[in-house]
């Protein structure tokens, strides 16, 4: 049994001049390989010469474009009909719009120019693009480095940090002899020594729903290496508005995932996570920590997504998920579809412009503490005018091992409302944990169970290391 | 083969190209073949889809030749060609040009310096894709149908 394709004019010369023949196959692939086999003059017309069908070659099966179903593996039945029809593109000749290359970069990127899919035309393309990185953390690091030794022309870089030395086990633009200074500065720097040929164009800001349209506008790719779910929206929005490609990536201990959001082509972000976790449930990376290797697999992704984007080579991460696990050593791809009903992207969008991402996210909303948090210094205080002052640790034992206050007692914040029990409502307690969050939720824990004189410490074992007990080690 | 041309045509295609300038203009031409020669009957004007690159760059997305091309249909003529203009560029094809070409279309190509419609030329591709070969235009005057 047999498939109908309709054959458009340009190519009725090699099948007899028919503007229809009958095919029998399984796949469009099979398809295109006996259409092919029969009218030998046609292949090189369909097909480059590396085999792949020509970019403006388009295939419907009846009238659904392949590359929305599964592309050449699409299968066909008999009674189907299948067309091919041309897109039909070109112009003047690239020289005038792309800049040139001079001598030392043709040698530096000479591994690339001797690249079938990259060659003059790409490395130029690669010259005259504009990506922003929006973070310049653990990801924005391996991904600036790549895709300014790849000789992206310019690269946009939005942060408002300072370089801490727990940033350095994973943030590898950055060295210790920049500890204390600006990130901006620190990665600009590196870039240059990198390669020269970069232009560096910085934005020493938080990127926020002021500004965030007149910063992204003017570039032509966003690679978002964000460690929040405000900015994250954010950027995604933005993109979708902008109608910009967002490269995204993200991490998490030993975990990582990336994509590449293009509300053009196919899913946002929302599409994917219509709404974002309540606060404080995903830890972030200095809560939960993070395998600093893990960051350069990611961030090395999105550069690489970046580039073929650039290069318009490959298959883009478009429409799927991908889900590393490091411990593992496993690659996971989800697919995604676009959601018809998506707030962004949908066809009937009820976000059409930037919002308050903090509110969006419940932040902001927490209730209030005042009154409710000590002082390293306090503590220390009291703790010696009152022996029988409770002090919880509520960090995981592994954080305990690392460092911790003599004389506090240990209850990770999971275990806490299950060991009630063990603790004398009548006491004092101060909650402590590394940074003075977690200490919170547990007083929270502690005050509905009916505890009255409770108080969380302010900073953490952080601050008491800093303030009280420099013997301690911070981390 | 000879592409066939109307007056009323060739000052089409110059009127868009001048119009769309400095973007590049583009459309497909609809016609029907008689031996050896292309007759222009009708053109089909569309909107350069490039945004990104208009001013050296055009593209004619399937979408829209589909629907041309359905349109032809109901008149019984078919894609016989493409135009499309070079800004302050002459009437040659690019190699860009040349790799994303289809057989057997007349590529007619406006050169449009400084914005004034200038040279017209036609090419088609060759069998092995190697060149684009120049091919005669001729211009004629309206047939009155009912002569």
């Amino acid at each position: 049994m047999a498939v109908t394709v309709l054959i458009p004019t340009p190519l009725r010369p090699y099948v007899g001049g028919r503007d229809a023949v009958q095919v029998e196959a399984a796949s469009i692939g099979e398809l295109l390989d006996r259409l092919s086999g029969e009218h030998i003059a046609l292949r090189k017309h369909l097909f480059a010469d590396d085999g792949r069908l020509r970019s403006f070659v388009n295939v419907y099966l009846n009238d659904r474009d392949i590359r929305q179903l599964s592309a050449q593996e699409t299968p066909v039945r008999s009674g189907d009909t299948v067309s091919i029809i041309p897109s039909i593109a070109g112009g003047t000749a690239v020289a005038e719009a792309l800049p040139k290359l001079s001598h030392e970069e043709i040698l530096r990127y000479s591994r690339h120019l001797i690249l079938p899919d990259v060659g003059v035309e790409g490395q130029r393309k690669l010259k005259a693009a504009r990506v922003l990185l929006v973070g310049a953390g653990g990801l924005g690091s391996p991904a600036a480095l790549y895709l300014a030794a790849a000789g992206v022309g310019t690269i946009g870089l939005v942060d408002f940090d300072v370089v801490d030395k727990t940033n350095l086990q994973r943030q590898i633009i950055h060295g210790t002899a920049t500890v204390g200074k600006p990130k901006l500065e620190s990665a600009t720097a590196r870039i240059r020594d990198l390669n020269p040929n970069v232009r560096v164009e910085t934005f020493e800001t938080r990127l926020t729903s002021e500004n965030a349209l007149d910063i992204i506008r003017d570039f032509d790719i966003v690679a978002d290496g964000t460690d929040n779910f405000p900015t994250r929206y954010l950027v995604n929005d933005a993109c979708v508005l902008l109608g910009k490609p967002n490269v995204y990536g993200s991490i998490f201990r030993f975990e990582g995932q990336a994509s590449v959001f293009y509300a053009k082509a196919g899913p946002c972000y929302r599409c994917l996570y219509a709404e974002p976790p309540p606060p404080g449930l995903v830890p972030s990376c200095a809560e939960g920590g993070v395998l600093g290797v893990l960051p350069g697999i990611i961030g090395s992704i999105q550069a690489m997504e970046t580039i073929k984007l650039i290069l318009g080579a490959g298959e883009p991460l478009i429409g799927r998920l991908v889900l590393f696990d490091a411990l593992k050593l496993q690659f996971r791809e989800l697919k995604l579809e676009k959601d018809p009903d998506c707030p962004v992207c949908g066809s009937h969008p009820s976000v059409t412009e930037l919002i308050d991402y903090e509110a969006f996210c419940g932040i902001g909303a927490e209730p209030s503490y005042d009154g409710a948090e000590i002082t390293a210094q306090e503590l220390k205080a009291e703790w010696e005018r009152d022996q029988d002052l409770l002090v919880i640790d509520v960090r995981e034992p592994h954080e305990y091992e690392i460092a911790h206050i003599d004389g506090a007692v240990l209850i990770p914040l999971g275990e806490l409302p299950d060991r009630l029990g063990e603790l004398d409502g009548h006491r004092a307690v101060v909650t402590h944990c590394h940074h003075g969050a977690r200490s919170l939720k547990a007083l929270e824990i502690l005050k509905a169970a009916g505890f009255s004189k409770v108080r969380s410490l302010r900073g953490g074992i952080d601050a008491w290391a800093v303030n009280v007990d420099p013997s301690l080690p911070r981390y | 083969m000879t592409l066939v041309l109307e007056l009323r045509h060739a000052t089409a295609i110059r009127r868009h190209g001048e119009a769309d300038y400095p973007a590049e203009a583009c459309g497909l031409i609809g016609g029907t073949v008689d031996g050896a020669r292309k007759i222009t009957v009708a053109l089909v004007p569309l909107v350069n889809q490039r945004t990104d690159a208009a001013r050296n760059r055009y593209l004619i997305d399937p979408v829209s030749f589909r629907r041309a091309q359905e349109r032809l249909d109901r008149d019984g003529l078919e894609v016989i060609g493409v135009y499309h203009s070079h800004p302050d560029h002459p009437a040659v094809p690019s190699t860009f040009d040349r790799e994303h070409a289809w057989p057997w279309l007349s590529y007619v190509i406006l050169g449009v310096p400084r914005g004034h419609a200038a040279e017209l030329k036609s090419w088609t591709l060759s069998d092995d894709r190697a060149a684009f070969d120049e091919e005669s235009i001729t211009l004629e005057e309206r047939k009155v149908v009912w002569q």
